[in-house]
């Protein structure tokens, strides 16, 4: 970057009015105070997230256990899809790089074409988010809390002593039938069956569902399916409190609701500054297509907005390692 | 409407314009930055993966490890994509400065609440 930056001026000049003592135009000083403050914003939630699992008595489910989810495809892949996620944005960053050097050299073509690009790339995020939002909140099978104290063996031949208020998962075919079956939905009903017990719908779509495992430490570390006997002795132990996915109410994943709002929270704010920020984007990618800044005869709108889309890429950053890492 | 007094009261913006072949030289930089951000994010996952946690020192030291390439990371897309590196230094401390306040009231605030059940600091019982 030639121009101010490298300019030698002397301190007289510089701070002797007249001029930014910064050597930036007013917009971009402005647009970097404003992400400064914003870092802060999220610095302060990344800080309440750590303080408040820190001090957590209940499990806190770690991340490459609660995503390990790919759309379309079955099958386990711990955080891939969030280190997807992670790399569309560090190269729909790069786009913008590239948008903003073409704006250096007047290319209207060429900052018309990374631009375009960059918010391809925020779409391709923004969707990856809604549908991870869309898998969190409907969950994988659901849980229940246990009313009782039970041990049981697990498949390996653990033995578990649970207490009253542990939690235990279900697969997601067994729940799937599971909520309704415990909303009162008047087609589903539990009987016994030669193994256990089994749900079954009637109505439109019969199918039945047999109780085979059940899970523990799901979320957590380490986690361990029990079947047969030992699955009816957790089953003959459950409560009444049952919970499917997540909402701002209840959540599968934990005893506490905690992790749930942290969740929402945090990458729903990240979300709602990526959604700005391509709206943000398109508006500045029109005003480049009708050649307004071809007549203002320099491209720094580019270089502003840029600082803003790098901004939550960086924010990802963090995001990505505290959240889903740590 | 053409608005000229962008064009006029701007001279800053209007100096942020650099040659052919300095700009071949930002696209080379950039190309690179997005090699090392790339592996970086790589290495994260595949220790997300493959590393247990547990209570032992080893888990601790990934988890510092996965903090400095954190803050690789973040120094890259900094200094390099958002040119912060080329801005002049008084603008950089301008930026930077309220991160080392807001990192020292943090490790002071997580040292002294983080002994707090050692001593009598249960206000909120």
């Amino acid at each position: 970057m030639g121009g101010e930056s490298t300019k030698v001026i002397s301190k007289e000049e510089l701070w002797g009015g007249g001029q930014s003592p910064f050597s930036v135009s007013y917009g971009k000083m402005m647009m970097w105070y404003f992400l400064v403050s914003d870092a802060l914003t999220f610095g302060g939630l990344l800080t309440a997230y750590g303080f408040v699992r820190a001090s957590s008595e209940d499990p806190w489910p770690i991340g490459e256990q609660a995503f390990r989810s790919l759309p379309f495809i079955e099958g386990e892949y711990p955080l891939i899809y969030v280190a997807l996620m992670t790399f569309i944005l560090i190269v729909s960053s790069v786009t913008m790089v590239l948008a903003v050097e073409a704006g250096h050299r007047n290319d209207k073509s060429g900052v018309i074409k990374w631009l375009g690009l960059t918010i391809i790339g925020g779409f391709f995020f923004l969707g990856s988010q809604a549908w991870e939002w869309s898998h969190y909140i409907h969950g994988s099978g659901g849980s229940f809390l246990l009313n009782e104290s039970v041990e049981v063996t697990s498949d390996e031949g653990q033995v578990f002593s649970l207490n009253k208020g542990d939690v235990v998962y279900m697969d997601h075919h067994f729940g799937h039938l599971a909520e309704p079956w415990i909303e009162g939905e008047p087609e589903v009903s539990l009987i016994k069956s030669d193994h256990g017990v089994k749900l079954v719908e009637m109505g439109a779509h019969p199918h039945e569902v047999e109780l085979h495992s059940l899970t523990l430490n799901k979320y957590i570390n380490n986690e361990s399916q029990v079947s047969g006997d030992d699955a009816m002795k957790l089953w003959n132990a459950r409560s009444e409190s049952f919970s499917f996915g997540a909402n701002l109410h209840d959540n599968e994943y934990a005893s506490q609701q905690a992790y749930a709002d942290f969740f929402f929270f945090i990458t729903g704010f990240h979300g709602f500054h990526v959604f700005s920020g391509v709206v943000i984007n398109i508006i500045v990618f029109i005003m480049a297509y009708r050649g307004v800044f071809e007549r203002r005869k320099h491209y720094e709108m580019v270089e502003k907005i840029g600082l803003y889309w790098h901004f939550v890429d960086l924010v990802w950053v963090f995001v990505f390692t505290f959240f889903y890492l740590i | 409407m053409e608005r000229d007094d962008l064009i006029v009261n701007d001279s800053y913006a209007l100096n942020a314009h650099h040659s052919e072949e300095e700009g071949a030289k930002i696209r080379r930089n950039t190309w690179k930055v997005t090699g090392i951000l790339t592996l970086l994010t790589t290495v994260e996952v595949i220790m997300g993966i493959f590393f247990k946690r547990s209570e032992a020192f080893s888990w601790t030291m990934i988890k510092w490890t996965f903090i400095i390439l954190t803050l690789v990371k973040a120094a890259y897309i900094v200094l390099v994509f958002m040119h912060l590196g080329d801005e002049r230094s008084n603008l950089k401390k301008a930026v930077l400065a309220p991160y080392m306040l807001f990192i020292a009231y943090l490790l002071f605030i997580a040292i002294t609440e983080g002994f707090g059940h050692l001593g009598n600091f249960n206000a909120f019982h």
